[in-house]
């Protein structure tokens, strides 16, 4: 039976938000204009009713989920019955509708903490922020009017989506599963990276409205004391999201590393340079007045870049050019409506009260904290500039496409290559500006206390740059003057630390999260400059003649059981496993699906570390049987030994997806994925069958395995077969030797009825099939068949990736950094608050 | 002339830097002619290619040769003007490849054969949604 109510109880709260959204925004905007409290009181009060019905709306779709009602097409594209319930969380964004709800609740939320601590600025603040959340409520909307459609519900039956025959036959139609999580996402971080990336997109908004707030009511100076906390957190949880991300893509995607400079990386990755360069330009306001244009500006860039990154990765723009970007739901039209609403709302706005921001003539000294925060932004937005030229060439190509003109620009092939031109350098500027600006931060300076405060942290950089271009061989010079400028960085934070550490703690959030630059820094520089593939292909042979030499075949292929050298180690390709929830690793061969697609049940007994765990016919428990793993050993000439498990997932939508497995210790990361592997889909192809006629006792070899007929035995019964009283059945016992262990073949041979039959054995390790296909009794013999097939193989890639931990290190470092300071900004907010001095 | 605008000719000087080198590093969707012809010019830059797999007579992908040792294949493509090339990729064949309605290679011609660094696949699986299993 379709579930209609709970789709009609989900639009109308869809509506219901969208009416008291706009009903607040209009309260509160009639507050400030008529400065009266009761319109205020009726706002809030409107808003609270908005956060209600939205939470609503999440609940609904939430349950449309979790109880599998497949006839709603969000359910049934983005879901299965046998999903885990922390990726029926996942499922929940895997959508656009969602995602944006979910950006929508985010708001909602920091809506309510407005509301609860400020006083002056509430109204104002509220009316910005309720004004996004009416465009971005109209983005779910799902209402057509005229052939205009706006928005797109998450509430949709699957058979307005889908156009299907069956629906025509019986409307009522509800298919019996999902479509399933894209695999992709069926991982941990994608339970935990969306939120926290949307927490940081929406907290973008909350320096935007006060800017906004104090430009309409003329408080040029005032808005920053209560932004500049929030810009910090949005900085930080963007930076945090950022990082989940990447770490995500190294651990899933088997490009090879974190950051693949894609248009929906490089779209989020803009904003957050330009907030930062806000955050400092905010800071400089109190002693220079000509920061505070800067700042207005960025704080109001971030949140149009913002904007501008969502309808890049959703309006489907970038076409090819992107691996994720959404499915495109016919929103582009009105998400560029929104950008450029928001643009010209703020350029009017600055143009209308320009002439009255503040701003000053007198020249800054180079002396001055000031200047080097100013030489930071402007690197900052600089480093943002390069990154957005580029990854706007998509749009260049539609816009030309307007106005008829064909333009056939493509991104650059290299990108990784193409832009760390850029950023190295950009990188270095920040290192040296973040190292040399804290001296100016905490004291005044001229020429010589300059000259006698940056000797020492200059001669320790030094040294130690020089021993680590000895122990770690960095030869290029820029790499050498990015590690260099990297640990100055370092010294010179340091330093300024500690000194605080005797002061006051509370204002070391600066140099704290400088010093996490510094580190992430020199994680990339390793990480990404100095990885290495080690299963470059050595074997000497050339694929043909008529291909270039300077190709690198970068892969290499395992044969199952048989070693093969890669640069120190020797590497084994073990098989085939699954994963069980209990008892690990656990070889796929052995194991039978069963009717529940979480317990597979096993054929044979299984030994792990040669104890008995899981007897033949025992039911393991797993968390996905789309998963396998391939079992490859790592072996060092000094006996260090490590397995590692890289992923498949065969997805019946999405096709077959491969994630990397990883050996972390702190110097480096041995990065493994497999490329490919032999059909599994594909019949095994059994050679030419050879003949042994052989005595209990004897040894023959089985696929060049040394095999021993150890004994026969009569059964009585067999799997799946009924014996009666004149039916005989043999089982003889073969033991193999293997590289690594014996195997036991028993096949059977049977007469039933008169007829003989034969149940071979496979033996998948070694690649050999083995029947019984006659037996003497005369010369008590038994002749045995031997079929083999190819041995099971993969291929795969090995990277090496130094230091990449220092990346990550660094990078909570920043965000502490950015914590600290958030306290401190907060508690300065609250005590001027307080005393109402708010404006 | 003060600092402030001694930075500022600095930075719109930079800006004018990034735009002219992004603009000369950008690649560019073309043909195989029109590769084949930068080729020949002495052009060495990377180039993307739109195109479909060829097909037989029977919707079938053909011409999908590995080598011996599956480490690298070749594949025969036709861009959007129709011509036909073989091209190389030095990786083993990427899982639904057959599958791809659409293939952008990137790379440039070699010896007379396209060596594709990076190739992107359409799948139409991948986006769509478009038949109920039962």
């Amino acid at each position: 039976m379709v579930h209609y109510l709970i789709g009609n109880l989900g639009h109308l709260m869809i509506i219901l938000s969208l009416v008291t959204a706009f009903v607040s925004f209009i309260a509160y905007f009639k507050a400030v204009q008529m400065k009266n409290l009761t319109w205020e009181r009726y706002a809030n009060w409107s808003y609270y009713f908005h956060v209600l019905s939205l939470i609503g709306v999440l609940i609904v779709l939430f349950l449309i989920i979790n109880k599998h009602y497949f006839e709603y097409h969000y359910a049934w594209n983005y879901s299965s019955k046998y999903l885990p319930i922390y990726y029926q969380i996942s499922s929940f964004w895997n959508g656009q509708e969602g995602s944006f709800l979910l950006w929508m609740f985010w708001n909602a939320m920091l809506g309510l903490v407005l509301i609860k601590t400020n006083k002056f600025w509430k109204s104002s603040v509220m009316a910005v922020m309720t004004f996004t959340q009416f465009c971005l409520t109209t983005l779910i909307l799902g209402v057509v009017i005229f052939d205009l459609k706006i928005g797109s519900s998450p509430f949709l039956l699957l058979r307005d989506v889908v156009q299907d025959s069956v629906f025509v036959v019986n409307p009522e139609f509800i298919p019996e599963d999902g479509n399933g999580l894209n695999p992709l996402l069926q991982n941990y971080w994608m339970v935990i990276h969306p939120p926290t990336l949307f927490l940081g997109f929406a907290s973008t908004v909350v320096p935007f409205a006060y800017a906004v707030a104090g430009l309409w009511m003329g408080k040029f100076k005032e808005w920053i004391r209560p932004a500049l906390p929030w810009a910090q957190f949005a900085a930080m949880i963007l930076g945090i999201g950022i990082l989940m991300g990447a770490y995500w893509a190294y651990e899933t995607l088997n490009f090879g590393g974190y950051w693949n400079w894609d248009p929906v990386e490089n779209a989020i990755y803009i904003p957050w340079l330009t907030l930062i360069a806000g955050i400092h330009t905010m800071i400089a306001y109190k002693k220079n007045e000509n920061a505070l244009k800067a700042a207005l500006i960025l704080v109001l860039v971030t949140y149009l870049l913002i904007l501008y990154s969502t309808f890049l990765t959703r309006s489907g723009v970038l076409g090819e050019t992107s691996v994720h970007s959404f499915t495109d739901l016919g929103l582009s039209g009105q998400l560029l409506l929104f950008l450029v609403l928001f643009l010209l709302g703020c350029i009017m706005l600055l143009v209308s009260v320009w002439k009255k921001i503040p701003s000053t003539d007198k020249e800054i000294s180079v002396y001055s904290r000031e200047f080097w925060i100013f030489m930071g932004a402007t690197v900052l937005c600089l480093m943002a500039f390069q990154v957005v030229i580029p990854t706007s060439i998509p749009v260049y190509n539609e816009v030309l496409g307007i106005f008829g003109i064909m333009s056939n620009l493509a991104p650059p092939a290299d990108p990784a290559q193409f832009y760390s031109k850029f950023q190295l350098w950009f990188a270095v500027g920040i290192a040296l500006l973040s190292g040399t600006g804290q001296f100016f931060w905490w004291r005044q300076m001229n020429f010589r206390t300059f000259k006698t405060e940056i000797q020492r942290p200059l001669m320790i950089s030094l040294i130690v740059s020089t021993i680590i271009f000895v122990l770690a061989e960095v030869r290029e010079v820029p790499y050498m003057v990015l590690l260099t400028a990297s640990i100055y960085s370092i010294t010179a934070n340091c330093a300024i630390l500690l000194r605080l550490k005797r002061t006051n703690m509370k204002l070391s959030g600066g140099s704290i999260a400088h010093i996490g630059v510094g580190l992430m820094l020199i994680g990339i520089l390793f990480s990404s400059g100095y990885s290495k593939i080690l299963s470059k292909n050595n074997t000497g042979l050339l694929y043909s003649n008529e291909f270039p030499d300077e190709i690198n075949l970068n892969n290499l292929l395992l044969f199952l059981n048989e070693p093969r050298e890669m640069g120190d180690y020797s590497l084994v390709y073990k098989g085939i496993r699954k994963k069980t929830l209990d008892l690990g690793y656990v070889d796929a061969n052995l194991l039978t699906e069963t009717d529940n697609p979480l317990l597979l049940q096993a054929t044979e007994d299984i030994y792990i570390d040669s104890e008995l765990r899981i007897s033949k016919g025992d039911q393991v428990q797993i968390t996905n049987n789309e998963n396998s793993y391939f079992e490859v050993l790592y072996k060092k000439d000094n006996g260090d030994q490590f397995v590692l498990y890289p992923r498949v997932q065969l997805n019946n939508q999405m096709g077959t997806v491969y994630s990397p497995d990883i050996k972390r210790t702190f110097t480096a990361d041995m990065y493994t994925h497999v490329r490919t592997f032999p059909d599994p889909a594909q019949e095994t192809d059994w050679g030419e069958i050879q003949e042994y006629q052989v005595a209990v006792g004897d040894d023959f070899f089985i696929n060049d395995y040394v095999a021993t007929f150890k004994k026969m035995e009569r059964i009585e019964q067999i799997e799946g077969v009924s014996l009666r009283e004149n039916d005989v059945a043999v089982k003889a016992f073969i033991e193999i030797q293997g590289e690594y262990q014996n195997y036991m073949a028993t096949p059977i041979y049977l007469i039933k009825d008169q007829m003989a039959g034969k149940i071979p054995m496979i033996v998948y390790d070694l690649a050999a099939q083995i029947t019984i296909e006659s037996i003497d009794p005369e010369e008590d013999t038994f002749t045995f068949g031997v079929r083999r097939s190819q041995k099971d193989w993969i291929i795969m890639e090995a990277v090496e990736k130094p230091f990449i931990n220092l990346l990550w290190i660094g990078t909570l470092l920043l965000c502490f950094g950015f914590f600290i300071a958030i306290l401190r900004r907060y508690e300065e907010f609250m005590t001027f608050r307080n005393k109402g001095l708010e404006s | 002339m003060k600092k402030s605008h001694i930075i500022g000719i600095l930075v719109i000087a930079m800006a004018m830097g990034i735009i002219l080198i992004t603009a000369g590093d950008a690649s560019s969707y073309v043909t195989f002619d029109e590769a084949k012809r930068r080729e020949s010019d002495g052009d060495r830059s990377k180039i993307h290619v739109v195109g479909k797999l060829k097909k037989a007579n029977s919707d079938e992908v053909i011409d999908i040769i590995p080598s011996d040792d599956q480490l690298s294949f070749t594949f025969v493509m036709l861009d959007e003007s129709g011509a036909e090339q073989k091209v190389f990729h030095p990786n083993p064949i990427p899982q639904d490849f057959d599958r791809s309605e659409q293939v952008v290679v990137v790379g440039s011609y070699q010896k007379g054969l396209f060596i594709a660094d990076k190739i992107l696949l359409k799948c139409p699986s991948k986006y769509q949604e478009e038949e109920i299993k039962i």
